[in-house]
């Protein structure tokens, strides 16, 4: 679960990690007014979208005057920002982070996430901040150094020294540091993060160390310990239809192409959409209905499918294990019944009880074009969807 | 021969009198996997489907001699039933459990290297030795005895594999589904080195899919030391980055963990890729 920046840096207040004084504002007017608490001025007018690469797009201005101010706050707000990561569709400005302005003097890189080899945490500094840390770690790998935390040790005084020395932090800076890595590790733990970013971590001109800029995910599988986070869930955010599978327990993602995808488990869902491409075809989601689909879980997955109209074609892949073809094959005339299906299906069961699976399909009156195997049905729905491209 | 599990395992199932535990316990059985006990904190001393009960893992090692165990704990409380059984000396632990976190299996994989107890999962299918023990969640049915072990991150795309090895005749040492999480227990290597050193083994499936490195890494030990054919298969070729595709491990990020990368690591280490899912059973065959 990703968060705004705003909110990141709200948790590393509560664990008295330095950052900017700032303010959250909902429409261009909230962050006028709300300047005057934050300082006299200069202030920084920030986008609050999830992805990264704000300020390349122009949602993060430098505001000297009352007037800047005003005038950044109206342009960025509603703004379609455009940055490497939004996609050329950009996404609307909602919400604003206006900041008090800090000196500058130089700017470093600070993140804490999963090694998975070691399956430790690892915390990654650079002296390259503000920078694409891929990019830094591309070009110039010596420029990042790293401790991995032993979850039994914990993040241990010599570790943070190391660290401290390879960025050249001394004196009340390497303090400082160390005292800001302690926190991160305590928070990233204690809030089940999948990534703590802090990009740039910045020395301020009167020689001390403030988190400029926040980034938290959280990981997915934690968020039973934290219910509170859940209200930070911007549904802005979220493809609306990704939202409503959740509430259905069924795994989607929305793609580009125009073949919807129902599969039972994640790894078959994802061959299932790479032989698709391999017959020259483009699937329009990643559907995983799970192990155990229900006839309520098959409509509602058909629904979510058939919303997008893109979809030219819908193609079901089931391996029936322990989930009987039958059963499925009910869900499906049912559901294809129900919503008057108007696009063709191709359906391929493998697995327990396929005969009778495949009877109830062909006994249906309905137009399913039955496959065996998975590149007959990829041919099939590829064909179905108007040829391959 | 096989690796890991065979009809002398004498299995636990830990949260058998749940709903998913239950049902999965009574297909392990009727496949002839030897279920001497379950538990359940709290109804110890009750039995079901004639197997008895106890109330911790200790209890159950005391009075069965178990020597593995299959867990269906909630994710919530699945890191502590592992460590349980690690614990109490239990030397396979099969987690099917989905979702547990991160930070908790950080816990349970540190504990465990100061054990003897392997691990395969979470968020796996289980293992199975056809015709003689089967651990977890997979249809018992679709396989067959034989000499071609299986490996792989995820569950129905290995029924898919096994499934087109069965109809072609050839049979299955074994198959270790290790899991979808990104922090979970045997990797691919160490299933690789037991396959390598069993002589019923003559060949090997490996279904890798997007996300970290594991199959990068495993490809260098094929490389230096693999005597066996390996076939190879990635999914997620088509997948987005960024995106979370099913499985909490199966994410590209910061252009790692790509499909393409890991298919010419494969290919780089000798291993037979088969680009379809649909002729993974196909590839294999001519290796034979």
């Amino acid at each position: 679960m990703k968060i705004h920046e705003y909110q990141a840096k709200e948790l590393f207040r509560r664990y008295q990690i330095p950052v900017p004084k700032g303010k959250v504002a909902f429409s261009a007017d909230e962050a006028i007014q709300s300047a005057a608490s934050v300082g006299p001025g200069p202030w920084v007018v920030k986008a609050q979208i999830h992805a990264g690469g704000r300020g390349k797009g122009g949602g993060v201005k430098v505001a000297k005057t009352q007037d800047e101010l005003r005038q950044y706050a109206k342009s960025i707000f509603g703004m379609t920002l455009v940055t490497p990561q939004t996609g050329p569709e950009g996404k609307e400005v909602k919400r604003l982070l206006v900041e008090e302005g800090a000196n500058i003097k130089s700017e470093s890189y600070l993140a804490i996430t999963l090694d998975r080899q070691t399956a430790q945490l690892v915390i990654m500094a650079s002296t390259a901040g503000g920078m694409d840390i891929e990019e830094v770690a591309e070009k110039t790998p010596e420029k990042i150094f790293k401790e991995w935390v032993n979850p039994s040790l914990g993040l241990r005084d010599f570790q943070c020294r190391r660290l401290a020395r390879s960025m050249g932090f001394e004196g009340t800076l390497a303090k400082e540091f160390t005292d800001i890595l302690k926190k991160l590790t305590r928070l990233s733990i204690e809030c089940d993060c999948a990534i703590t970013e802090v990009n740039p971590l910045i020395t301020t001109a009167d020689g001390h160390l403030i988190a400029l800029d926040g980034k938290i995910n959280f990981d997915d599988n934690a968020m039973f310990r934290h219910p509170t986070y859940l209200e930070w869930v911007d549904p802005d955010e979220e493809d609306p239809s990704e939202t409503k599978a959740k509430k259905f327990d069924l795994n989607y993602i929305s793609l580009d192409g125009s073949i919807g995808c129902m599969v039972n488990g994640a790894g078959l869902a994802m061959a299932t959409m790479d032989i698709i491409k391999l017959e020259g075809g483009s699937p329009a989601n990643f559907l995983d209905v799970g192990g155990g689909a229900t006839e309520e879980k098959v409509r509602e997955a058909f629904k979510i499918i058939l919303q997008d109209t893109k979809v030219k074609a819908v193609l079901v892949n089931i391996f029936g294990g322990i989930m009987k073809c039958d059963i499925i094959a009910a869900g499906i005339v049912g559901a294809a019944r129900e919503l008057k299906l108007t696009v063709p299906l191709v359906v391929r069961l493998e697995g327990t009880n396929v005969d009778l699976g495949k009877k109830i399909l062909q006994e249906s009156g309905l137009k399913i074009l039955s496959a065996t195997g998975m590149k007959e049905a990829a041919q099939k729905a590829v064909q179905a969807a108007g040829g391959s491209k | 021969m096989s690796i890991l599990v065979n009809k002398n395992t004498r299995l636990l199932v830990q949260g058998i009198t749940g709903q998913a535990g239950a049902f999965h316990s009574k297909q392990c059985k009727e496949y002839g996997t030897q279920i001497v006990g379950g538990v359940t904190p709290g109804k110890g001393g009750t039995e079901y489907e004639g197997i008895p009960i106890f109330n911790s893992v200790r209890d159950a090692v005391a009075k069965t001699q178990a020597n593995a165990t299959m867990i269906y704990v909630p994710a919530p409380f699945a890191a502590d039933a592992i460590l349980e059984a690690a614990d109490s000396g239990i030397a396979l632990i099969v987690c099917i459990t989905e979702g547990i976190p991160v930070v908790d299996m950080i816990t349970v994989k540190n504990y465990l290297r100061s054990t003897k107890s392997l691990l395969i999962g979470p968020n796996c299918p289980g293992i199975i030795t056809p015709g003689e023990c089967k651990i977890g969640i997979m249809p018992g049915y679709i396989h067959k005895a034989g000499k071609v072990g299986v490996v792989s991150r995820s569950g129905t795309l290995t029924y898919e594999a096994v499934h087109q090895l069965t109809t072609r005749g050839i049979g299955q040492s074994t198959c270790v589904g290790i899991g979808g999480d990104p922090v979970h227990g045997l990797s691919f290597i160490e299933v690789l080195k037991l396959f390598n050193d069993d002589p019923q083994t003559e060949a090997v499936v490996m279904i890798g899919e997007i996300g970290g490195n594991a199959e990068e890494l495993a490809c260098e030990y094929v490389k230096a030391n693999m005597k066996k054919p390996v076939v190879g298969f990635i999914g997620g070729q088509t997948a987005p980055p960024g995106k979370r595709m099913g499985h909490a491990g199966a994410i590209i990020s910061g252009g790692s963990g790509k499909a393409s990368d890991k298919m010419k690591a494969m290919e780089k280490a000798g291993i037979k890729v088969s680009t379809s899912p649909a002729t993974i059973g196909e590839t294999l065959a001519s290796c034979l």
